[in-house]
């Protein structure tokens, strides 16, 4: 285990360290009081753990590393992560998991405005609620919501889905709630053990997108 | 982008540390806002009289002719000169000194008035300001400062947040209002008077305006939602507290934490992380259109 201090490191060391990681290299991460984009662009299956909260962009572009954030996170949270698992021990501030192509981020806590918005590909669980405009023009993927879901949930949404255990305050445009088949209950099945929340796969309703968006449609030309 | 915070104590025995406290915060926000910077403190409350800070126009203002004439018209208690801003105690009403200082001294500008609170800005780094102005030593019971990166309007002193919005009552803002001309010259029209075009300066204005007509803060910030369009983060300051409230997208940061000792607010948490508990602290992201406010009961 490799300790990192950031009351003496700065983050570009930080980041080179853990960029220079190989795989199954262990390193823990302490005094990060807020920094900004901590434990970025790694390409290498390492572990890390950051002891505190972080503030923009940490673990963004993140490649294969498994990052544990024992704290909160600011914005921008495993922004266009590509693989690997990202987990957060409380809340993440607006777009966690932004534009993210692959892996698995786990918020254990809350996640607040946009989660996931432009997801291409990424399977996010958070434990808690997510705030407004979550998966905003959503493209493949999964959300995973264990609370409730903030107003205009899935607007514009291609084919990722969706998969919410509480209430939603409202749904956007052309996102609708659909049957959950025996694929998708599989589906939810392994996310939650991945990501290790205990809630039963029948608890939870899937939503996703109606298609209506996909091809202009004549008879809805008055509305644009 | 900006920078905000803002600090309220809740424990008396730290009042004596408002300013050595809500210092690093506001220095952990220079690259928020590297431009200008700005508190509002509230202090030394003035019994059965008032309390307005006064700005000079001109660096070498001489603070002396100022006391002199003041003490001709009015029953002045005490007054406080910090470079280019005073801070004058005052037996009298506080609308006839208000009237007064507008009629007649046109180089100087109100910056504050109340019976508590004291507005100082400055053009030019955070740090320096701080320096300046010795915010470490103040003492208090809250305190709001702000950081400015310019994006729509002139870097000035007079363009520098906080604003004040009425008496003992102040505005911080981060973001940006798009509406801003069209309401300004609305809000002329109902009598409000702008210093400056800069945008926040009108969310000021637009809400000294809705107390004027009676509302309440929350009533205020209620009809700001419907009559402001842009992003917002406000932190209002208020005699005995402050308020907090984003706008309906609520893309612009802000994060709140509260221990048994102080409550406290900022654009980012390593603002907060300066305040001693704060990693034990209650930490949250407010949600957009709630108010949020703290208060001495």
């Amino acid at each position: 285990m490799t300790e990192i201090n950031l009351d003496t490191s700065s983050v570009r060391e930080l980041n080179l360290v853990l960029q220079g990681g190989s795989s199954g290299d262990k390193f823990s991460v302490n005094n990060t009081v807020g920094k900004h984009a901590l434990s970025v662009g790694l390409t290498t299956a390492v572990n890390v753990e950051i002891n505190g909260h972080v503030g923009y962009y940490c673990a963004g572009m993140n490649q294969q590393a498994s990052i544990v954030i024992n704290g909160n996170a600011g914005p921008g949270l495993a922004e266009n992560m590509m693989s690997g698992e990202v987990r957060v021990t409380g809340n993440a501030s607006q777009y966690a998991a932004a534009t993210a192509h692959g892996g698995l981020l786990v918020i254990e806590g809350d996640s607040s405005s946009r989660c996931g918005i432009s997801m291409k590909g990424v399977n996010i669980v958070v434990g808690g609620n997510i705030g407004h405009m979550s998966a905003f023009m959503a493209q493949s993927g999964c959300l995973v919501v264990c609370g409730d879901a903030g107003d205009a949930l899935g607007d514009s949404i291609y084919e990722a889905k969706i998969y919410v255990r509480g209430k939603v305050k409202s749904l956007g445009t052309d996102c609708i709630e659909k049957e959950m088949r025996d694929e998708h209950k599989k589906e939810l099945k392994q996310l939650l053990s991945q990501s290790k929340m205990h809630h039963g796969i029948e608890e939870f309703r899937r939503y996703g997108s109606a298609r209506k968006l996909y091809n202009f449609d004549i008879d809805q030309v008055d509305d644009y | 982008m900006c920078g905000i915070v803002g600090l309220f104590i809740k424990n008396p025995a730290l009042e004596s540390q408002l300013g050595a406290l809500v210092a690093p915060m506001l220095s952990e926000m220079t690259e928020r806002g590297p431009d200008s910077a700005g508190i509002a403190v509230y202090r030394n409350p003035q019994e059965d009289g008032c309390k307005i800070t006064v700005l000079a126009q001109q660096p070498d203002f001489d603070w002396s002719t100022l006391e002199t004439a003041v003490s001709n018209h009015f029953s002045l208690r005490d007054i406080t000169v910090t470079r280019n801003h005073a801070v004058l105690c005052l037996d009298s009403a506080i609308e006839d000194v208000q009237d007064w200082m507008s009629d007649n001294w046109s180089d100087l500008s109100i910056t504050s008035a109340g019976t508590n609170i004291e507005i100082f800005k400055g053009k030019g780094n955070p740090a320096e300001f701080i320096d300046q102005f010795d915010i470490k030593s103040m003492t208090g019971t809250h305190a709001l400062g702000h950081t400015r990166m310019a994006t729509e309007s002139a870097i000035t002193t007079e363009h520098s947040h906080p604003f004040s919005t009425g008496q003992d009552l102040c505005l911080v803002h981060n973001g940006s209002l798009s509406n801003h001309n069209r309401l300004r010259e609305t809000l002329r029209k109902k009598g409000v008077q702008f210093k400056t075009d800069n945008d926040s300066e009108v969310a000021a204005g637009y809400l000294s305006w809705r107390l004027s007509e009676g509302d309440d803060l929350d009533q205020a910030l209620n009809h700001a939602i419907e009559d402001l369009d842009g992003f917002y983060t406000f932190a209002i300051g208020t005699r005995d507290g402050f308020a907090v409230m984003r706008d309906p997208i609520g893309c612009k940061p802000a994060i709140m934490a509260e221990t048994d000792d102080w409550a406290a607010m900022s654009s980012e948490y390593r603002a907060i992380a300066t305040l001693p508990g704060a990693e034990n602290a209650r930490i949250w992201e407010p949600e957009p259109t709630q108010i949020y406010s703290w208060k001495r009961s």
